[in-house]
């Protein structure tokens, strides 16, 4: 659906008036349950800004936590850089929000039993996944995006991610352009929706899919 | 200079190229039509079986232009890393393993750059062609960072806004190369670049106690949070660091932690990364470091 114009979101700071819901148009709905249970992206740039909601909803989630009850021996540097990455990722979230407004999914409900919030190891390892799992989900879905306007709004909040990647990295003590993340010629890998949402789900009572992606 | 060698070649397909990099052209702004006009030579982008098999896609010349500025880039990056790495006594032996990773990443750019263009049937820009100071004195070696390969705190204020500046870059051709297969390789790249711009960024706060954040962090009278008001123009630009509006959406008024109805400007600004232009890179570079 080639729609470069279709959306005038120059006028869109009115109040109540999300970025997406605009398009309202577009026939397929956002949020509907399939039999499955999961909550599907959608399809189209529209899909793609709710997987993007619905990972930066994740990872504002755990960060939210991890700063309620920060890890043992928490340093003030973690703290200060922890804080600004759960304050980053909450923009994010908020961001995606009012720009789907009414086009948004649902609040997802998290899974983090498997994350011992007491013991750092615990949290900078799930940290470090969230952020590298949301690379290269940005990564690998920007080649997909029609509207060149949210491209850019991608381009700007990935970069964000890998430099919180950067860091968690080195907090823990590994490369920041580690093997498991960046490619022998150097670039940073990237996922389809199917893989990374594969890897979310395991952190999300309220499963998603993106059944219109690969 | 071969980046107006890399102009003429562009002229030669596009005669309205040198408008669309004038600053002063409101085309500038909305840079997407950037390829429309641009004679498509028809070349199968075959870099690798991997591009055949997922997109069959041909690149066009405004695509191979968009690789050839990557690459003027990497280049440059490159250039100043293995000159650094290669100048005894100044990267510190508990840095080595850190710098060089960085250097080897923006030699492999190079590298792989280099291949995509060709594969596509483009003429990558010869290094040899391009001359740079890295004391930003366009030739002299006697810029503002004079000191740059024998004070390793300078040499790191340079990296960081040289990878800063890159991933601006990047993320300012992303519109570019839309729906093109060669866009999730640029972002792949944008994406290692930034990780280094943060690694940068750590080392200088956590090693060498440089009041820095990782994350570009800005405030509404200035978008450069370096210190180094050298390079404001590297944090400037038609979307400035301290853009609080994206996508016609005002964050100071998003919701926090802190309050259901604002956002600071700080947390605003770090957490998302602005674009420079193509022409606005190379206002920033040429004639300093890109010697012309």
């Amino acid at each position: 659906m080639a729609r470069r114009s279709f959306l005038r979101y120059a006028g869109a700071g009115v109040a109540g008036i999300g970025l997406i819901s605009a398009a309202s148009s577009c026939s397929k709905h956002n949020n509907v349950v399939p039999s499955s249970g999961a909550i599907d992206v959608g399809s189209g740039d529209p899909g793609i800004l709710n997987y993007a909601y619905a990972l930066e909803q994740l990872e504002a989630a755990f960060y939210t936590q991890v700063m309620a009850s920060p890890y043992s021996g928490i340093s003030i540097t973690e703290t200060a850089y922890l804080t600004d990455i759960r304050d980053h990722e909450v923009l994010h979230r908020e961001f995606f929000k009012a720009a789907l407004g009414s086009g948004a999914i649902q609040a997802l409900t998290p899974d983090f039993s498997k994350i011992d919030f007491s013991s750092r190891a615990s949290v900078l390892g799930a940290a470090k996944a969230f952020e590298d799992l949301g690379v290269t989900a940005y990564d690998g879905v920007g080649y997909l995006i029609v509207n060149t306007t949210y491209l850019g709004i991608a381009g700007s909040i990935v970069s964000v991610e890998a430099r919180h990647a950067s860091v968690i990295a080195n907090l823990l003590g590994v490369s920041f352009v580690g093997s498991d993340q960046v490619d022998s010629n150097s670039l940073n890998i990237s996922n389809k929706p199917s893989v990374v949402l594969a890897a979310a789900n395991t952190y999300l009572k309220t499963k998603i899919s993106a059944k219109s992606f690969s | 200079m071969n980046f107006y060698k890399i102009i003429e070649e562009i002229e030669k397909i596009d005669p309205e190229f040198q408008d669309r990099i004038n600053p002063r052209r409101a085309a500038i702004k909305n840079i997407t039509s950037f390829g429309s006009k641009v004679a498509v030579a028809a070349m199968p982008f075959a870099l690798g079986t991997l591009f055949k098999k997922a997109y069959g896609a041909t690149t066009s010349a405004g695509v191979i232009a968009v690789l050839n500025f990557a690459l003027t880039l990497e280049y440059l990056e490159s250039s100043f890393y293995d000159a650094g790495v290669g100048t005894s006594g100044l990267v510190p032996a508990g840095d080595a393993t850190y710098i060089g990773a960085i250097k080897t990443d923006e030699d492999n750019h190079v590298t792989f750059l280099q291949g995509a263009i060709t594969a596509s049937g483009g003429t990558p820009v010869a290094k040899s062609s391009l001359t740079f100071d890295f004391t930003g004195g366009n030739g002299k070696g006697n810029g503002p960072f004079a000191d740059v390969f024998s004070n390793y705190q300078t040499f790191l204020a340079v990296a960081e806004t040289f990878e800063d500046t890159g991933v601006r870059a990047y993320k300012g051709q992303a519109a570019n190369l839309a729906g093109n297969a060669v866009l999730t390789y640029a972002l792949d790249i944008h994406a290692v670049e930034a990780r280094h711009a943060a690694a940068i960024r750590y080392l200088r706060a956590n090693t060498y106690h440089v009041v820095i954040n990782p994350w570009i962090t800005s405030t509404v009278a200035n978008s450069n949070d370096t210190g180094i008001s050298l390079v404001d123009a590297n944090y400037a630009g038609a979307t400035p660091e301290n853009n609080t509006t994206v996508g016609g959406i005002n964050l100071l008024t998003l919701p926090s932690i802190e309050s259901s109805s604002s956002t600071s400007v700080s947390v605003a600004t770090a957490a998302f990364d602005e674009p420079l232009t193509q022409a606005e890179v190379l206002a920033l570079l040429e004639g300093s470091f890109i010697v012309n």
